[in-house]
């Protein structure tokens, strides 16, 4: 059975194995999709919606949407690029995001999108909401300040940790990330060494006492946009 | 009281068998009887149902029927969409501000009763209107307000408000509701079912295979009625076709729309045909087991559509060997919602059932392929079911030639706003708007909302155009502004139902709507300029395109139609900024905080 299928993406074809997603996919051909709730170990998630391509000239989120014989995907088209943009510029203002002070900076994968989309302000209004802080944990504390509702921290506790501390509560506006206790953060079982703390991509849930330990230089995103490992890994 | 809640609680999970897929239906009748789900009690159900606390908690915070802090032991929540907003409900909210000496939000100091706002109830045509726990009340004024009020303090029972009962089956005595059917044109699929004998087209269906059934469906040409019109025979097929143990079928009544009620006229009065319709659509596509996903708003009509369950398990037309079939087994349950609208978009209704909060899923896997609990379902509208039986009633031939090309049949319309008639009006497909509008009472029309929030808005100029899936599609909904309404105050008012509703799972339906509002704010107040008409539109095409449900992809649909047909409504309230000036920026505002800090007023800048 010849379960390998073939479509374009940007006048390129590339190869794919049946069920495989449109983000997977190019990740093996080296060609870096941006995106922010996907993260390789987990389930994909589709919430940030920063991984959209059109596929056959229709929206999708490359990291939910299966490859298909033929399809053509656009992954670097202005249209796909202003959207990608508009979407991070909207993660910036409605939380509040200060990279200067910011214990992530340099680490931070919204700020490195940021970088690699050009953005040196958001063009859109701020929003300014007051955001709520739980340090009652020993070893780590969570800023919803940073927090983009990308869901990682849901899913590692659960899939990677087996524990369930987050999960969202509210809706809309109010939509927030909750842990598994009646009171705080120190209530749940979370240790420092659990998966969810290190794999929130900004600086939203973050180690006590570590914070600024990397020199700048050295940080993840110092030298090269966020992406580039993929994008050499197949040149 | 601890050690009383804590057994209650219990009882209440084991009655729902401990199963957390019913935790919908634990959470509202622990919100019923304790008038909250506290923290308590989310320990307590998630010890009882073996589920982590937050899970719990999550689904609470969810539905609006919910809360964590305490409400009154009667919570009126006064519907504020809309059409209830043009037909006083200023005024009402008023009275019901002064007699309750409350606000929006509140509950009087006795606990006893809590004031609520809530979007579209589905009585646009007898607004305004509220709920009284489950008891609607309808075409309110000041003085039925604190009437209203004064009953509740003297009786503290929501039943006594209904004093004179509404026609067909409202008045039933299972419904006991004042709500009217308005029913003003009666059409040739959906309500000549009232004419037509039970349970032919089951027997019908019956004597088929199901392959034939479907192909019945296919060959009459039927769309799904929810509004977004997907071949309902195709549907079917998929769902028969995947793989699965078992499969299930899903009435989709939870008619959330702004502007729709179709469905609760339809669920009143041919509720016995609608189950129907559901037991052909479970035997066309292998399913044992049917849910109608009822609104929370319609939990009124809950009780009465359990006794009709209950006649047809009786007269053998649900259960075991159905109507003699042999090895055909079916039954259906009721799921109450609990107040979301994004519940309606078929994703996030399983979600529901399942008894998560309504955030919808990933697709693909598609409902056909897995749907609830993993297994194939398939999801249908309430009319879709009518629809259904008519076809096998008097052939798919018949129905196939009634309606438009590419729309066959008819199509139930919820018609409100500034008419003389407003109510339900059954037209085959294919009825220009110039019509409806003449047949309804409404010829100065200025303007006409097709298909709820999420539809479009169209001026004179496209009143020749038709309702159908190929131009003006709609679930029902067809709102009517008069001359005299703002265009820009309706729109705004969407845009915050849509903000409301939003379950807040991705970034341009959660974050973009807001900021579509903003501007859209901006502009209502005088402050806008012509570059943020391009701005609006743009946004707007990026936030349908780039959300994940049906909610986002819509979502904007008020904004770029108005743009569209209104534009001279836009282009006079911008203007160009001449002197390089920001014209949103407010030094006073901005000023206002250090001032009461320092407790003096800016030298500088003199107010």
């Amino acid at each position: 059975m010849n379960d390998k299928i073939s479509f374009i993406i940007d006048d390129r074809e590339i190869k794919a194995k049946k069920g495989q997603t449109i983000l997977a996919a190019a990740q093996e051909a080296g060609i870096y999709i941006p995106r922010l709730c996907s993260k390789e170990g987990l389930s994909p998630f589709g919430s940030c919606r920063v991984c959209t391509v059109l596929v056959n000239g229709r929206a999708q989120a490359s990291c939910t949407q299966p490859v298909a014989q033929g399809i053509v995907v656009e992954n670097s088209s202005e249209k796909v690029f202003q959207i990608r943009k508009q979407i991070i510029e909207m993660l910036f203002i409605e939380g509040n995001h200060f990279c200067m002070f910011c214990e992530k900076s340099g680490n931070c994968e919204l700020q490195a999108l940021a970088y690699r989309f050009g953005i040196l302000a958001p063009s859109l209004p701020f929003m300014f909401p007051e955001k709520d802080i739980d340090a009652s944990h020993p070893d780590v504390f969570i800023d919803r300040n940073r927090c983009v509702l990308c869901g990682r921290c849901v899913r590692a506790s659960r899939e990677l940790d087996g524990k369930h501390v987050f999960q969202f509560v509210g809706r809309g506006p109010e939509r927030r990330i909750a842990v598994n206790a009646s009171a705080d953060l120190k209530n749940t079982e979370l240790e420092s060494s659990d998966k969810a703390v290190e794999i929130c991509p900004v600086g939203a849930i973050i180690r006590k006492r570590v914070g600024f330990k990397i020199p700048v230089g050295k940080r993840l995103y110092d030298h090269e946009p966020i992406g580039s490992d993929i994008e050499k890994a197949c040149t | 009281m601890k050690k009383e809640m804590e057994s209650t609680v219990k009882n209440i999970c084991r009655d729902s068998g401990n199963d957390k897929i019913h935790l919908l239906d634990i959470l509202r009748r622990v919100q019923n009887q304790f008038g909250c789900v506290s923290d308590e009690a989310i320990d307590l159900i998630a010890k009882s149902l073996n589920i982590p606390r937050v899970d719990v908690e999550s689904t609470v915070t969810f539905y609006s029927f919910l809360s964590k802090e305490p409400k009154g032991q009667i919570v009126i929540r006064l519907c504020n969409d809309i059409i209830d907003r043009m037909n006083g409900y200023d005024k009402v909210a008023k009275a019901f501000r002064e007699e309750l000496g409350i606000d929006f939000g509140e509950t009087t100091k006795d606990g006893k009763i809590s004031l609520e706002n809530t979007p579209c109830i589905g009585m646009c045509d007898q607004a305004p209107a509220a709920l009284v726990n489950g008891e609607v009340v309808t075409y309110l004024s000041t003085d039925r307000a604190r009437e209203i009020v004064k009953i509740l303090r003297l009786t503290g029972n929501p039943k006594k408000l209904v004093q004179r009962l509404g026609d067909g089956n409202n008045a039933h005595e299972l419904v006991k509701s004042m709500v009217q059917n308005n029913i003003r044109r009666a059409g040739e699929v959906v309500f000549s079912l009232a004419e037509s004998q039970p349970n032919i087209a089951l027997e019908k269906a019956l004597a088929m295979s199901p392959v034939e059934v479907i192909n019945e469906v296919k060959t009459a040409r039927l769309r799904g009625r929810g509004g977004a019109g997907f071949p309902t025979g195709m549907k079917w097929e998929f769902t028969r076709a995947a793989n699965g143990d078992k499969k299930y079928i899903i009435c989709n009544a939870d008619e959330g729309e702004p502007g729709t009620f179709k469905d609760r006229v339809l669920l009143t009065e041919l509720p016995d045909r609608i189950f129907e319709g559901m037991t052909i659509a479970g035997y066309a596509i292998g399913a044992e087991e049917g849910i109608m996903y009822l609104r929370g708003e319609y939990e009124y009509l809950y009780n009465f559509l359990e006794a009709t369950l209950e006649k047809r398990r009786k007269d053998g037309l649900l259960g075991k060997n159905v109507m003699g079939k042999k090895e055909f087994n079916f039954d259906i349950r009721i799921q109450l919602g609990a107040g979301a609208y994004i519940c309606g978009e078929e994703t996030a209704l399983i979600s529901s059932c399942e008894g998560f909060r309504g955030d919808p899923k990933n697709r693909p896997p598609f409902p056909a392929q897995r749907g609830f609990l993993g297994y194939p379902s398939c999801i249908n509208n309430v009319e879709t079911f009518c629809a259904v039986l008519s076809i096998l009633d008097k052939g798919a031939g018949w129905f196939a030639e009634l309606g438009s090309r590419g729309s066959a049949g008819t199509k139930v319309l919820s018609v409100s706003g500034d008419c003389q008639s407003p109510g339900i009006y059954e037209y085959p497909f294919g009825i220009t708007i110039k019509k409806l509008l003449k047949d309804v009472g409404a010829e100065d029309a200025m303007a006409v909302q097709v298909g709820g929030a999420s539809g479009q808005m169209i001026g004179e100029k496209d009143y020749d155009r038709i309702i159908c899936f190929d131009d003006l599609a709609t679930g029902g909904s067809i709102m009517i502004f008069g001359p005299q309404r703002n265009i820009l105050e309706v729109v705004d008012y969407f845009m915050e139902f849509f903000i409301e509703e939003s379950c807040g799972y991705c970034t341009p339906c959660r974050v973009g709507n807001v900021v579509l509002r903003n501007y859209l704010q901006k502009i209502i107040s005088g402050k806008g300029e012509p570059s943020d008409l391009d701005f609006l539109q743009k946004l707007g095409e990026n936030i349908k395109a780039a959300s994940r449900c049906g909610l986002g992809q819509t979502s904007p649909n008020p904004i770029l139609s108005t743009l569209k047909n209104f534009h001279p409504v836009y282009a006079a309230m911008v203007r160009e900024e001449t002197e390089g000036l920001q014209p949103t920026f407010d030094i006073q505002a901005a000023l206002r905080d250090s001032e009461a800090i320092t407790g003096r007023k800016s030298v500088l800048f003199i107010h």
